[in-house]
């Protein structure tokens, strides 16, 4: 990695490290701890950062696949059922990104995880 | 069943491409609630499901011009002793616990939306106008 300085390295190494605990604990990608770094620590602006964030997203996801699958805690077949549908809905959620106010979808957002919140610790 | 876990799914794409996240937050409610997967199974398969969608949306962020390739990559595979720590843990911690960890983090999440939506609209950047 010639153009990546040593220093460069070592931010990238406490930020992924981060992310990484965080996507095995909680079994998400790790983006949300991600992007604000990359913005506030490495002066990243926002839409490279979120950009960046998901090509890490893709080592990141798979490596603790991997490792939960030596655990035999993986379910291809819903992970399948889930995760094809959503490949259509990137390719919506980007084009909606261009036309819907932010503050509608966070707001509708913001109710569904609170919703699902109660509902997890209640089920 | 299946036809609302893959709504959920859907959603969870849609979410992925507008926040640039990787959509474990909705996945991991979807396996567990819908289909009815542990905690631990959901979160497990929720990695695994999330994997096209950051190819996808890495792949169309990267036609914007949005992506550091060789930093995003390096950081994800330095991340790796993190991860694979971090899948050891929620493999030992006891399961209410690691749901109500999670339930936390929806409700953070949940938060951090409703600020967001509290504020109005950046103006668009001029390299958003055309894509």
């Amino acid at each position: 990695m010639p153009r990546v300085s040593r220093n460069r390295r070592l931010e990238l190494l406490g930020i992924g490290t981060a992310a990484g605990v965080f996507s095995g604990l909680f079994g998400v990608g790790g983006g949300m701890i991600m992007v604000p770094l990359l913005i506030l620590w490495l002066g990243y602006d926002e839409r490279t950062a979120t950009g960046t964030s998901l090509a890490a997203i893709i080592v990141i996801s798979a490596i603790g696949a991997t490792t939960q699958a030596f655990y035999g805690n993986l379910h291809v077949d819903d992970g399948l059922l889930v995760g094809i549908p959503a490949v259509g809905g990137v390719l919506l959620g980007t084009w909606l990104q261009q036309r819907v106010s932010m503050r509608v979808i966070s707001g509708l957002f913001a109710l569904l995880l609170t919703a699902l919140a109660v509902e997890l610790v209640l089920a | 069943m299946i036809v609302e876990a893959a709504l959920i799914g859907l959603a969870a794409g849609a979410v992925s491409g507008m926040l640039g996240v990787g959509g474990g937050i909705l996945f991991v409610p979807a396996l567990v609630l819908v289909l009815g997967l542990s905690q631990v199974d959901g979160e497990a398969t929720s990695l695994l499901a999330i994997l096209p969608v950051a190819i996808v949306g890495t792949w169309r962020q990267q036609r914007y011009g949005n992506v550091r390739l060789v930093e995003g990559l390096l950081m994800g595979a330095l991340a790796a002793a993190g991860t694979v720590g971090g899948v050891a843990l929620v493999n030992v911690l006891p399961a209410h616990v690691v749901k109500i960890g999670f339930a936390v983090l929806l409700l953070f999440t949940a938060f951090q939306m409703i600020r967001r939506a509290l504020v109005p609209d950046a103006e668009p950047k001029p390299e958003e106008a055309g894509s």
